[in-house]
């Protein structure tokens, strides 16, 4: 993948559960060095798209690209395989066990050998080197031998993060990474996050909108299940659609700080 | 076959169906909305049938027998779900099978002491015991007919309290989200409670009713249990209509298989649910994506 | 140095005392402890899937009764079947029938694979009780022990008690070497990060039908060579070994015994095969008794013997983790009770 290259392509993707549309005709793209989040209100179809993207849910027409490769018919766990990682908006990690044993699962799933029946794990050092460096990525490593469950709500996050990372992806799905954290946290989180797009592609959905100024190289907003306008950040905040979608009323300021700003 | 014992054998294929519907619909109402597994549902249809035997030895009415035994079970339902059961709302469901399998054993040695390994069978009440003549040598005996009759009532019965009552209403809420009932302040203890005696009662009900048509004897509780399950496995857990569905697909594939392939007629059902399962790996009328 | 001597002490004692047994105790107890040690090696098989892989599987009883058929069937007439023919094949039909079974349960998930896999279960059991294949609901006798022969010497009696049992004591100890190396390996890491969250082994790039799948078979093949020996002393098969009930059994074995070691299981065998032997001489109703056990269990004791054990002897719980486990069990109550 060259600098600037596109990593995954989404095109004319649709989604249909029975009569309903949750997405229809959304296309995107994002680069390898950037981060590109995905805004919009409730109920515009984001979750549904992240779904599509990572697998979790077959679309029902329109294709996704990785890098050369058409990874529309893999399953979630091929596109695991083929380079795609991702976080969901419900902390999903090993609760019982250790932070190091979460962020050496990881790598063991891509070390190419995940299922050799022989052979202690401990004794692997590639794989243990690649936890190592994911841990310290994310600023955990002091807290690898705590049981995940006993992690701070913001560290458990963090976790997610660092597991992903320890699979060496070539794209970053973050489901609302900052969902249920504090100041602190969050400031945390977003470094983290920033950190991320190196080398790397990164999808960003977010509600904070402190955060997605704060990250975002490229912006998509969507309502409705369809993308109404996609671009640079300056050039969306100017949009007229974007703000009446999100305000309801013209106001040559910008998108409302938070999800309790002044919406209709 | 001829048309004549084609009929037949499609009309015990329905009656085989109804019944399998009536034990299975208690499953599935227990499962669905309580979430746990019961593999005990088996033995209380076995109870049942030997309530309505013992009843019906004693008082020499059916009537009795049926009421009787349907009674006694839904009491004893009430009981249960009082000592055991609501314990086990939220565990893990590999302590709800060893939590009935256990119930199993008791019940069954409980049988033994107080009515032995003996083979019953139960008389039909005297109007219902006739057979009405379709030809010289083929004719087909009323109760069976009857049986079909209650059953199909039944259903209708079970479908109406579910989709058309408050009662079924906040039963079905239940099964969607137990918090939030809760919080509306519903006595949701006293709803879980019946909804359990009302699951066994069923299964005792289809016991009784039965015991007329098939002998009562130990070993019944199993296949039956069996059954059920493979029925709601094909209706999807929690769908009464499902269950409908699966039932009268397994009655009818039960019996014509006895008639055609009587060694490998049990064999046929698996294989059946074998084939659905992997066109339909949530049931039929189950969920399709997660 | 110490510590490690430490951890090997008990199961060592225990090897020894299992190696010793034959000359301890009377020829009755001998044939207890190896079917103690039969069922013990199903229990552990069985927990690969339901302890490891989180699948409560309520099969397992068929590929145990199963294999124990393949042998009557693979026994010529009036001779007694070779060893070096009827195990493997024996070990490829369960194989065969844990690889589709298999294939087919775990398409569903939770209770949907509970209640398939005993409908599974109940469908090989009607196999051999409505069919003419092993003489239906009597079943079928195994008049001759199975052979070891090399050429025209007899290199094990497998008719002699106390080698028969050293026989089951080597399969036994070999099935906990195959388990602990798999539960140790990424093979093992996999499955139990399946079992703690599927969503997320899934996402990370682990084939999850796989691992289950290869788990599966590789209990189904081993609860089949403990059916082989088990069919082999006792010789005898009949429907009641493939049906739903003993699979239930074992299941108690495993909560028993302990869902997260190797080789928990294990001594959840030897305590209901103990209890079953004490009750079964006591009462009738022994079954009644039983049962209230059964549900005593689920209630009291759910982290089985290691519950009761840390309750006894205050030792804190451990995080569980694959692989760390008493490297040995108990052969029987006498031991269980020195633990």
């Amino acid at each position: 993948m060259s600098e600037n290259g596109i990593a995954l392509r989404a095109h004319e993707l649709e989604k249909r559960f029975g009569g309903l549309k949750a997405v229809s005709n959304v296309s995107l793209d994002v680069r390898t060095g950037e981060i590109h989040a995905v805004i919009g209100p409730n109920g515009a179809g984001k979750s549904t798209l992240i779904n599509l993207l990572s697998g979790d849910l077959p679309v029902t027409s329109g294709t996704i690209t990785l890098g050369a490769s058409d990874i529309t018919t893999l399953g979630a766990s091929r596109r695991g395989l083929a380079g795609v990682g991702r976080s969901y908006q419900k902390t999903t990690i090993f609760q019982t066990s250790t932070v190091f044993e979460n962020v050496r699962l990881s790598a063991q799933a891509r070390s190419g050998h995940a299922l050799r029946m022989f052979g202690n794990v401990r004794d692997d050092e590639t794989v243990n080197k690649r936890a190592d460096d994911a841990l310290q990525q994310t600023g955990l490593t002091a807290r690898a031998q705590t049981r995940a469950n006993l992690l701070s709500h913001g560290e458990q996050r963090q976790l997610e993060i660092a597991m992903v990372l320890a699979t060496d992806p070539q794209l970053i799905l973050l489901d609302e990474p900052l969902a249920g954290m504090g100041q602190s946290e969050a400031k945390r989180m977003i470094n983290l996050i920033k950190g991320l797009k190196v080398g790397r592609a990164v999808l960003l959905v977010e509600h904070d909108m402190d955060a997605v100024f704060a990250l975002a190289d490229r912006l998509t907003v969507m309502a409705d299940g369809q993308v109404i306008a996609s671009g640079v950040p300056d050039y969306v905040r100017s949009h007229p659609t974007v703000r009446s979608a999100y305000l309801g009323h013209d106001d040559p300021g910008s998108l409302p700080g938070s999800q309790h700003g002044d919406a209709a | 076959m001829d048309g004549l014992t084609f009929a037949v054998q499609l009309l015990n294929g329905v009656q085989y169906g109804l019944v399998l519907f009536l034990v299975a619909s208690g499953l599935t109402l227990v499962f669905g909305i309580l979430g746990v597994i019961n593999l005990a549902h088996g033995a209380f249809y076995m109870l049942g049938a030997y309530l309505a035997y013992w009843i019906a030895a004693m008082t020499g009415s059916f009537w009795a027998a049926l009421l009787g035994s349907v009674g006694i079970s839904f009491v004893l339902g009430l009981a249960l779900e009082n000592v055991f059961i609501k314990r086990m709302y939220g565990r893990d469901h590999l302590a709800q099978v060893l939590l009935s399998f256990g119930m199993i054993l008791v019940i069954d040695e409980i049988r033994q002491i107080l009515f032995g390994k003996d083979v019953h069978s139960v008389a039909p009440p005297a109007w219902l015991s006739g057979s009405i003549k379709l030809t010289d040598v083929l004719s087909y005996p009323v109760y069976r007919l009857a049986l079909c009759g209650f059953c199909l009532v039944m259903a209708i019965a079970i479908f109406y309290v579910i989709q058309r009552t408050r009662i079924g209403m906040v039963i079905r809420a239940g099964a969607e989200n137990r918090e939030m009932t809760r919080s509306l302040g519903i006595p949701f203890d006293t709803v879980n409670r019946f909804v359990f005696a009302s699951g066994i009662a069923l299964a005792a009900l289809g016991g009784a009713v039965v015991a007329p048509v098939s002998t009562v004897f130990p070993g019944m509780g199993d296949s039956m249990l069996i059954l059920s399950f493979v029925v709601v496995v094909l209706g999807g857990i929690g769908s009464v209509s499902g269950a409908a569905i699966g039932a009268l697909l397994i009655g009818l594939t039960d019996t014509f298989g006895k008639v055609f392939f009587p060694q490998i007629s049990s064999i046929l059902i698996y294989v059946l649910m074998a084939g659905i399962l992997l066109w339909r790996p949530n049931g039929i009328l189950g969920k399709r994506e997660v | 140095m110490t510590s490690k001597l430490q951890k090997l002490f008990v199961p060592l004692a225990l090897l020894f005392a299992a190696i010793a047994l034959p000359l301890l105790v009377p020829t009755y107890y001998v044939q207890l402890a190896s079917k103690m040690l039969l069922m013990g090696m199903l229990a552990m098989a069985l927990n690969l899937v339901v302890g490891f892989g989180g699948l409560v599987s309520m099969c397992h009883a068929a590929f145990f009764g199963l294999a124990g058929y393949v042998l009557a069937l693979t026994s010529p007439e009036g001779q007694a079947a070779s060893v070096w023919l009827s195990l493997p094949i024996t070990m490829a039909v369960c194989g065969v029938a844990a690889a589709i079974i298999g294939g087919l349960s775990l398409r569903t998930k939770g209770v949907y694979f509970i209640m398939v896999t005993l409908a599974f279960g109940e469908m090989l059991f009607y196999l051999f009780h409505d069919t003419k294949i092993g003489g239906g609901s009597d079943g079928m006798y195994i008049y001759f022990k199975p052979e070891v022969m090399l050429g025209k010497w007899q290199l094990i009696d497998l008719d002699k008690v106390s080698t028969f049992y050293f026989v089951t004591l080597l399969c036994v100890l070999l099935t906990i070497w195959l388990l602990r190396t798999l539960v140790n390996a990424p093979f093992g890491h996999a499955l139990a990060a399946a079992r703690d969250n599927e969503r997320r082994s899934i996402s990370l790039g682990f084939p999850v039908f796989t691992v289950r799948l290869l788990a599966f078979v590789i209990s189904g093949i081993l609860a089949g060579v403990a059916g082989y020996f088990s069919a082999a002393q006792f010789g005898f098969v009949a429907p009641q070994l493939l049906g739903w009930h003993l699979s239930a059994t074992v299941l108690v074995m495993v909560v028993l015994g302990g869902m997260r070691s190797v080789t928990g299981p294990l001594i959840g065998a030897a305590v209901i095969i103990g209890l079953e032997e004490v009750l079964k001489s006591s009462t009738e109703h022994w079954k009644l008794i039983y049962g209230l056990i059964v549900i005593f269990i689920v209630f009291a004791l759910p982290g089985g013997v290691q519950q009761l054990s840390s309750m006894i002897f205050g030792r804190k719980a451990d995080a569980p983790k694959p692989g760390t486990d008493v490297w040995k069990g108990a052969r029987s109550m006498q031991e269980v009770a020195n633990v």
